[in-house]
């Protein structure tokens, strides 16, 4: 046993870190469940993506007058070729990483992916799209659900989640998903030192151990508590990896790297969860100045992503590893008076990995604001969606968490096209 | 289980407060319970000189930069130091609970006007006082404060001025010829009616209402500042046509006027949405959410009744509040315990409890950050998911550990206080725990934290024996589930 003392707060405010020398990497539970298996990354882009900026139609006449100030020039979007309606379209500039992953036919790009009567609230379409379910929204997470179908006991790492907050895709009856924003700081702290603090540790072990009878509220703390102690030790061993690339320094950055530690040194998560925010982009959105807010959105999500990518090719561990983004909203096709994109309609998905087939899913909106557009929305304001984005789930449920997506989902939404995986 | 005066009051001040420090106790103690409700909800007859008190001996610190000093008007992490050290030592405690209502239902966060106008605007904006500041900016806290249990009305028309919302929903771009849907859309979603009472027609109708309500600069030199300005020749004068009343006569149309007189197409937009009739009832939610439970749907009797208050007097947050504090729904012994603490609570309801001469609320900044909740920076204009959103696993231990760093940080001065006490070890964990109060803990829990009181060598009652299992002993109570809930 090893106990580190660190000044874990500022202010001259100290306490003891406990940990154990040598943490076992897997638990046998994480074992017995396949750890080895496959890896889900679930990617949140927070805010409403404007995925006209992020996937330009550049020869669409309708695409600049209707951007006169915001529009993506079309000699520097990174051309992906013409989708099955035969538009051409382009990459923001800023994506070159994620051109070439691409064009290595690794990634694949859902157009379009939305769902009926969306009400345009972030805080609606947030619950929408973790709940799966437009129309009662407030239940279990379709993460959770899936954790639920695992076979019990559960690991309490089998998520991750690397945002902060507890988020409701991942609301789940059976598990709590433990939150791990900084691995170095997910650690077990004491006043005292030495083995007074193993005998904390200890105590604070068993006490959380402890079930309350008919006490749900304070129940589900005490779970979390649990969760907590469960799985200290290893992810304390993923608070040391560094990687084979440089990660970018941004939280994105360190989360994605957090997330190829756990998949390279096998802890047993299967689903990981992770935020980038700031999407929201209603004024100034610029996405064509090197510090303009969009460009610097697409810099920090390319680079993020980039990086996960190689790091995770360079260690064979891509074929077992899966990521898709998803956003509650797309933006407004018309720009504002702020420069900037109010809340939209349809929204865009990408999907990354070893096993992906690449390429170009769906058809493109024609941006002519003629009321009468069958592919536009809202009076010709907003991109009308084609792919109901449970579509996108059911594939990666079936097709790679190997689950029943009808039962999870609570219904058929297979699409025989959508063959990403 | 018959509920004692003292728990009564105990549990008045962590919900209408933020805990109790033994001075308050003494002080409310010696009313009824009614009578300590009414001196907390008239708190203007109490002498308001809680900043006067910072940096002064005998109350929790703040942390002053080197060479820079403690600069809560410029400083964002200043700001949230002074509103911790608030917390702790203000006599009003339900002014500040309010206010912290009213910061999470107008949600703003620093970072995105940080990003626009820089940090020391932001901060400006959001925390001065106007008596500190040369241009005299009151910051949108500091005017929530005074709103605390005003009208509602009137804090939706501040609110529509304040300097920082016009940077956090983009407002001050709010012109005729292209109208800014954010502050339209949150006022009504997030501020008023809640979502499934207005339409999309309706959010860019409003957008058009508070065309012009954009800023300009006034004064020079030190004395530069932003303010509030209704730009007439920005204002769209044409008519807006919603889909429900805007007038008394019932009238869903705001009539065209000419630009100059264009401002009152907003302030009758706002005495529609106070008056809506989904807004009390909406109000009443939040406020049995975050006063009395959070567990069941609150009973329809308490919607109507606080929802009644709130029109029958014309929006006046103060009979609204007395009505919560006074409800049976309040009072009921289920309702004890039962309202998950948000992570501001729980650390200065630790620091009042564990104490706090030595420490500094500066210490409390990163922890609450990874507690997921950092005053100035709510995750987003809907404000924090309250309740059991809170307690991820990496938010527990963050609870966990800023109660390992406290009870550190204050062992001495627990073991002072302890020694009396410390004839055993089972003497030891009743006074600890009389100090601490929690949800009621089971006997499992109970017989772990003897065992640990006891320890594993005989009990010699040396001072390093009683500082350790002191510090110890409040370490695992306040990091506790039970001492987690209000």
């Amino acid at each position: 046993m090893k106990v580190t003392r660190r000044q874990f707060l500022e202010g001259g405010v100290a306490a003891f870190t406990v940990t154990f020398a040598a943490p076992a990497v897997l638990s046998d539970l994480a074992r017995a469940q396949g750890s080895s298996g496959r890896h889900l990354v679930v990617l949140y882009l927070g805010g409403g993506n404007d995925a006209l900026s992020m996937l330009v139609p550049y020869q669409d006449q309708f695409y600049f007058s209707r951007r006169p100030t915001i529009a993506i020039p079309s000699g520097s979007v990174l051309q992906v070729g013409t989708d099955a309606s035969r538009v051409a379209l382009g990459f923001h500039p800023r994506l070159t990483g994620l051109k070439e992953i691409f064009d290595q036919g690794k990634l694949a790009v859902i157009q379009r992916t939305g769902y009926e009567n969306q009400t345009r609230s972030h805080f609606q379409g947030i619950d929408v799209w973790a709940t799966a379910n437009p129309t009662n929204f407030s239940g279990m997470g379709w993460i959770g659900r899936y954790l639920d179908l695992l076979p019990s006991p559960v690991d309490p790492l089998v998520g991750w989640n690397t945002s902060g907050d507890s988020p409701r895709v991942l609301l789940s009856r059976t598990v709590s998903v433990p939150s791990i924003r900084d691995p170095r700081a997910y650690a077990f702290a004491s006043p005292n030192a030495g083995a007074e603090a193993a005998v904390s540790r200890a105590v604070a072990t068993r006490i959380s151990s402890h079930v309350p009878i008919d006490r749900p509220q304070l129940s589900l703390v005490y779970e979390s508590v649990r969760a907590a102690m469960g799985t200290l030790d290893r992810v304390a061993n993923v608070a040391t990896y560094t990687g084979t690339v440089s990660y970018p320094t941004t939280g994105f950055g360190a989360a994605m790297r957090a997330i190829a530690g756990a998949i390279v040194r096998g802890v047993g998560s299967k689903v990981f969860y992770v935020t980038t925010g700031g999407y929201d982009t209603h004024a100034n959105q610029n996405p064509n100045g090197p510090n303009g807010t969009y460009a610097t959105l697409m810099a920090a999500l390319n680079d993020g992503l980039t990086a996960f990518y190689t790091d995770l090719r360079n260690q064979s561990a891509l074929d077992d590893t899966l990521l898709m983004t998803f956003s509650e909203f797309g933006r407004r096709i018309s720009e504002n008076g702020s420069a900037g994109t109010d809340h939209g309609a349809a929204a865009l998905m990408m999907v990354i990995g070893g096993r992906v087939n690449g390429g170009l899913y769906g058809t493109s909106a024609n941006l002519n604001p003629d009321p009468g557009n069958p592919t536009l929305e809202n009076g010709g304001a907003d991109v009308r969606y084609t792919f109901d984005f449970r579509s996108v789930y059911a594939r990666v449920i079936d097709g790679w968490l190997g689950a029943d997506s009808a039962a999870i989902l609570g219904g058929d939404f297979r699409r025989g096209e959508l063959s990403f995986i | 289980m018959a509920v004692s005066f003292d728990q009564q009051i105990e549990h008045l001040l962590r919900r209408a407060g933020f805990g109790a420090r033994q001075d308050e106790l003494d002080l409310y103690r010696r009313q009824s319970v009614r009578g300590a409700v009414t001196a907390l909800i008239d708190y203007e007859s109490i002498e308001d000189d809680v900043d006067s008190m910072i940096q002064r001996d005998g109350y929790v610190q703040v942390t002053a930069r080197p060479g820079v000093g403690f600069q809560p008007r410029t400083v964002i992490d200043d700001a949230r130091q002074r509103w911790l050290f608030r917390m702790v030592h203000t006599n009003r405690p339900l002014q500040e609970k309010m206010t912290l209502f009213w910061h999470n239902h107008f949600a703003t966060a620093y970072s995105k006007i940080a990003g626009l106008i820089g940090g020391d605007a932001a901060t400006r904006y959001l925390a001065a006082k106007p008596s500190e500041d040369p241009g005299g900016v009151r910051g949108q806290i500091e005017m929530l404060r005074e709103h605390a249990l005003g009208n509602f009305r009137e804090l939706l028309v501040e609110i529509a001025k304040d300097v920082a919302m016009l940077y956090w929903l983009d407002g001050r771009t709010n012109i005729r010829a292209r109208p800014q849907e954010n502050f339209a859309r949150e006022i009504m979603e997030l501020f008023t009616t809640g979502i499934g009472h207005y339409t999309e027609a309706d959010v860019y109708a409003a957008a058009r209402v508070f065309t012009g309500w954009n800023l300009r600069v006034v004064g020079a030199g030190a004395t530069a500042r932003l303010e509030f300005f209704y730009n007439a020749v920005q204002h769209d004068p044409t008519e807006k046509v919603f889909t429900f009343a805007i007038y008394p006569n019932g009238s869903k149309t705001i009539p065209a006027r000419p630009a100059a007189e264009g401002m009152q197409d907003g302030l009758d937009f706002i005495d529609a949405l106070a008056a809506h009739p989904a807004t009390g009832p909406r109000l009443a939610r939040k406020l049995f959410q975050f006063f009395v439970s959070e567990g069941a749907e609150p009973p329809a009797g308490f919607i109507s009744r606080v929802a009644g208050t709130y029109y029958r007097t014309h929006y006046d947050m103060k009979s609204v509040v007395r009505e919560v504090l006074l409800s049976s729904e309040f009072w009921d012994e289920r309702a004890y315990f039962a309202r998950y603490s948000w992570p501001v609570e729980f650390v200065v309801r630790a620091i009042k409890d564990v104490g706090w001469r030595g420490f500094s609320v500066n210490g409390a900044l990163a922890p609450l950050n990874n507690m997921g909740q950092s005053l100035f920076e709510p995750p987003d204009v809907n404000g924090w998911d309250a309740g059991p959103l809170w307690f991820s696993t990496g938010a527990m231990l963050a609870r966990m550990n800023f109660a390992a760093g406290l009870t550190f940080n204050q062992r001495f001065n627990l073991a002072t206080a302890a020694t009396p006490r410390a004839q055993s070890p089972e003497r030891l964990l009743a006074y600890v725990m009389e100090g601490l109060p929690t949800a009621p803990m089971d006997e499992a829990v109970v017989a772990a934290l003897t065992d640990y009181a006891r320890g594993t060598t005989p009990w010699t009652g040396s001072a390093t024996q009683i500082q350790n299992r002191t510090a110890g002993l409040a370490h695992l109570i306040v990091g506790s589930p039970e001492y987690q809930l209000l």
